[in-house]
């Protein structure tokens, strides 16, 4: 009896061990398992940010006098502006935005001066190409608030009620990008290295007829499975090591929760993401076809309907259902959740039951398809 | 329909001079040296990973040898491979024509590669389908061509431009008896138009069906010459008891 | 040489027809996709859920918050006296945005002229965080100035009788250029329109040629005396003529079903659209020279556009990026043709307004394409 239990194991080590010699042979997958990741990090550490700087703004003054230059010395001064050459008229801004050399465009009235000395108001008109929406309110904001700040000195709108807002950017005072993206970096290559290196796998072994081969061997379907999945799954769990390590280390994002939690919610997702490379495996006919489906089925809706880049309240609401189903969207708001809210189980219990009931749904499927075919 | 032989070295259409290929340390191709007449049918023998594959990737330019020359129809396959392309056919048990397209589309495609012009493109085609007494129609899906049929016609596709020489690859593996023997007709008539066949094969009563062999092992030919001549040196009856005295000698001399 | 060329586009295009896969790949998927991408590719940002902290009750702070949920942009979600219950709030994600008024409002406000607020906001998405400070401050500062006109300041005693002297004002309008209603969709649906040209055109470049690869075709055309350029052209061509019917058809649907303007002149597009075709079909034809199997092939071009597209001014503008990215950045070919595009169709940009652009594409393109080529002839020898 043992002696039977015992051979079973020994079969799934030496299984186990044929898929690392594998993985560790084809040096192309390899290499990119390995580097993507690190390309993907450095990428959103980078390249993917929304920080605004440089704000190129220009200042149109008919009639230039101190009032004027002294507007451009804000912005000369200012940190986040990049002061372009004065522009005589105001449709010569047009050009300036059409060839996307200008961001904001402040267009003062001629005789500024003269006409504050005599007490009427004057018009100042301030522009920003707003073709990227939250960009352009952002900027108009920043540009409003170096108005302001001249006006006050002119000493105009005197009397008016000055506001004093203190702001408080809480859980990511820096503004960071890259603290938003980490987490979904995590969830993305976690579904790389799960859902669609066990799809490749598995239906390039169902292509090469080898599948077959095991089949009728003494293994058991699901040690069979088990001994394709368990390389990744460490496989996985050591990319998200390395990923989180240089998010730490390079980008200083901060871990304010529990890493006991981040590594079970990761566990856990892992095994979602394998469940569904078996799922999808076992219902398509050819290599490609897989890799097709994974990269269709999981990497796209987990990149772009996970809340990764795009806010899911920003959607229409249809469109926010159907996130309901995208296991990404509910690690991501866990890993967001203990890397910068510092909240845990108590918060972020409904999520892992969710993530749960995916993982139960997706095995049953995977299972029942799987023996289907062999029965 | 006499084929024209441009410039042959001494009326050698093909010829080999201590041709080598190696890869990083490996020698695939081990300085083989041998010539065949114009108009012969050669076979070219070998084990699994002897070399032949290689040695014909060389021949036909598609790979360049890291020593020693070669020469097909008349032109140097290291500096003349231009030359050396348009005027031999090429076949492979793997592969030739394209199976979604038709008939017709193939030899088409092939025709205007070599330069043929329409009407020439029209009639040789037509004499093809003639020869081979071609059942199924010529608007027919070469998918859906049983594999018999598939290689009568991608080896007569080979000689739609008339080369001088035409290399076959295995050119008759998995196909069944009777139309192998119906393939071999067709090498024959080619042969005896002034067309040289070099050939590899498994089959070693194939093999029989040659004028001259040769027989590689380790990346060096081990023996060449007419079959009769192989039998007499190695003292056996077939072509098989050749191969494997060959071979055994070759495992007896590495293990010495 | 143009004879061979237009025998192997006939069977180029024989096959191209005759595949039902890629016939399917080329003209369903890219307008799935765009359907399904044009609604989730949003920014925008919509109501956000704000927990107030009154400390002060008056007739004013209620004033104020009336005035944030008058604007459509905030709702309020909770109430509290202390902050503790609006923390919890942001902790569990039911609000992303607390108003605190000390409770000496009113007073600070009549007597010093002041209005003392803190907003505090969930910033883990910082690019919105700062949009909802915008619109916060534009409420608050719009609240004040009507506060300040209801109640002038006077100015001038002058021997007992009140004057108001008249103030110098400055009244500052802002206008958000080329995006009146502030909707993202024309923003981003050229960019993904872009992406989804360049994802089929580069996929289809590398699959097609691998595919040949696998068959063994390959090795049959280069014994022949067919030149690699005529047999690359042969290949390029029909994908390039495909990639531009497909950005055409694209860009109607843009037009016609989302309302993204249409400011610029179609041949402007195109001609930016032919010339980044080069681009896009080179890193194909590059792709399908390491590759052996079609697998291979769809694996390094998701990897490779994956990078482009991040660092392309798709989903963050390159604006943000840092210098030294900024440099790197120019050598996409993505990034100058979705700034064409945009700059185009939401700008009314011609060609003088775009030729940087163009030529770098251009540039570009001959670039990736020629050491493409390089590649495929140093595979093929």
């Amino acid at each position: 009896m043992s002696g039977k239990k015992s051979g079973a194991i020994v079969a799934l080590g030496a299984f186990m061990l044929k898929e690392v010699r594998h993985l560790f042979r084809d040096k192309q997958t390899l290499s990119i398992l390995l580097l993507l990741p690190i390309a993907q990090l450095l990428l959103f550490g980078f390249a993917v940010r929304t920080d605004i700087h440089s704000v190129r703004v220009a200042v149109v003054a008919p009639s230039p006098d101190f009032v004027t230059a002294d507007l451009r010395t804000r912005f000369e001064n200012s940190g986040r502006f990049a002061l372009l050459p004065p522009v005589p008229t105001y449709d010569s801004l047009t050009a300036l935005f059409r060839s996307g050399s200008l961001d904001v465009g402040v267009v003062l009235e001629p005789e500024l001066a003269s006409r504050l000395q005599s007490g009427e108001p004057a018009h100042v008109l301030v522009v920003a190409d707003a073709i990227d929406p939250n960009t352009g309110t952002t900027m108009q904001n920043y540009a409003g608030a170096v108005v302001r700040d001249w006006q006050r000195a002119l000493g105009t709108n005197a009397g008016g009620i000055v506001v004093d807002t203190r702001m408080r950017m809480r859980f990511n005072p820096t503004l960071e990008s890259v603290n938003l993206f980490v987490p979904g970096l995590i969830a993305l290559i976690l579904t790389m290295v799960t859902a669609l290196m066990t799809a490749i796998s598995l239906s390039r072994e169902k292509e090469r007829g080898t599948f077959e081969v095991l089949l009728v061997s003494p293994l058991r379907p699901w040690q069979i499975i088990l001994g394709k999945v368990l390389p990744y799954l460490v496989l996985a769990m050591a990319n998200v090591a390395s990923v989180l390590l240089a998010a730490l280390l390079v980008f200083h994002v901060p871990f304010r929760g529990s890493i006991t939690l981040l590594l079970c919610a990761s566990t856990l997702f892992s095994m979602v993401g394998l469940a569904l490379g078996v799922l999808i495996a076992a219902v398509t006919s050819s290599q490609l076809a897989a890799m097709l489906l994974a990269l269709g089925g999981t990497m796209l809706p987990n990149t772009l309907l996970s809340g990764l880049i795009f806010p899911i309240s920003s959607m229409p609401v249809p469109l926010q259902i159907v996130t309901n189903i995208v296991p990404a969207r509910w690690f991501i708001e866990i890993v967001r959740g203990i890397m910068l809210k510092g909240i845990g189980i108590a918060e972020l219990w409904q999520n892992l039951v969710v993530l749960g009931v995916m993982l139960a749904v997706l095995l049953t499927a995977a299972i029942r398809k799987t023996n289907v075919r062999l029965a | 329909m006499n084929v024209a032989h441009p410039n042959t070295t001494a009326g050698k259409a093909i010829s080999a001079n201590g041709l080598t290929r190696r890869f990083d340390s490996f020698v695939a191709v081990d300085h083989i040296t041998f010539d065949v007449a114009a108009g012969e049918v050669f076979g070219f023998l070998g084990a699994n990973g002897a070399g032949k594959t290689t040695a014909i990737r060389m021949l036909t330019g598609l790979l360049s040898p890291s020593d020693g020359q070669a020469m097909v129809g008349g032109f140097d396959v290291r500096s003349q491979t231009e030359q050396v392309r348009a005027h031999i056919g090429y076949m492979s048990q793997r592969f030739s024509l394209y199976d979604d397209l038709t008939v017709r589309e193939n030899i088409r495609l092939y025709g205007g590669i070599y330069g043929l012009d329409d009407k020439a493109i029209k009639e040789r085609g037509d004499a093809i389908l003639q020869e081979l007494a071609f059942t199924p129609s010529d608007k027919a899906m070469v998918a859906s061509l049983p594999l018999g049929w598939k290689q009568k016609l991608a080896f007569s596709v080979a000689l739609l431009h008339q080369p001088a020489v035409v290399f076959l690859d295995e050119p008759t593996g998995g196909v069944d008896p009777i139309t192998r023997r119906q393939f071999w007709e067709l090498i024959y008539h080619a042969a005896a138009r002034g067309t040289t066949v070099f050939v590899t094969t498994h089959y070693l009563d194939e093999a029989e069906y040659c004028d001259r062999l040769s027989i590689m092992v380790d990346g060096k030919i081990g023996a060449i010459g007419t079959p009769s001549e192989l039998k007499q040196q190695f003292a056996v009856t077939s072509l098989d008891d050749v191969f494997i005295r060959l071979v055994r000698a070759t495992d007896a001399k590495g293990a010495a | 040489m143009f004879r061979m060329l237009r025998i192997l586009l006939q069977k180029e295009f024989l096959q191209i027809r005759r595949d039902k896969l890629i016939l399917r790949m080329l003209l369903v998927m890219p307008i799935l996709q765009l359907l399904i991408l044009a609604n989730a590719a949003t920014f925008e940002v919509k109501t956000s859920n704000l927990w107030i902290v009154d400390q002060d009750h008056t007739p004013i702070t209620r004033a104020l918050v009336d005035k944030f949920t008058a604007s459509g942009r905030f709702t309020v979600v909770g109430s509290s006296n202390i902050l503790r219950p609006g923390d919890d709030a942001l902790l569990d994600g039911s609000a992303n945005a607390i108003l605190v008024i000390p409770a000496d409002f009113a007073r600070t406000v009549e007597r010093d002229r002041q209005m003392p607020l803190q907003l505090i906001l969930n910033a883990e998405n910082g690019s919105q965080a700062g949009v909802i400070q915008a619109y916060a401050n534009e409420i608050v500062t719009r609240f004040a100035a009507e506060r300040s006109l209801s109640n002038p300041v006077r100015v001038m005693r002058t021997g007992g009788v009140v004057m108001q002297r008249p103030m110098p004002t400055i009244e500052v309008r802002t206008q958000g250029k080329y995006n009146p209603t502030l909707d993202y969709k024309r923003f981003m649906i050229p960019g993904i329109l872009v992406q989804l040209v360049t994802l089929i055109g580069t996929l289809m470049t590398a699959l097609n040629i691998v595919r040949e690869k696998e068959a063994g075709t390959l090795d049959q055309l280069n014994v022949t005396p067919l030149k690699p350029a005529v047999f690359i052209a042969a290949k390029l061509i029909p994908l390039w003529i495909i990639g531009l019917l497909e950005f055409s058809l694209g860009i109607t649907v843009a037009v016609l079903l989302f309302h993204v303007p249409m400011l610029g002149s179609p041949i402007v597009l195109l001609v930016g659209a032919t010339l980044y075709l080069l681009a896009a079909l080179g890193v194909g034809l590059w792709v399908s020279t390491v590759s052996e199997t079609q697998q291979q092939a769809l694996f390094v071009t998701f990897s490779l556009l994956m990078v482009y597209i991040l660092m392309s001014g798709l989903f963050t503008p390159i604006r943000a990026m840092p210098g030294w990215v900024k440099t790197v950045a120019q050598v996409n070919p993505l990034m100058h043709f979705i700034a064409f595009v945009r700059a185009v169709m939401l700008k009314g940009a011609g060609f003088a307004d775009v030729w940087v652009q163009l030529a770098a594409l251009g540039a570009i393109g001959v670039t990736i394409l020629g050491l493409a080529l390089t590649q495929y002839r140093k595979q093929a020898a």
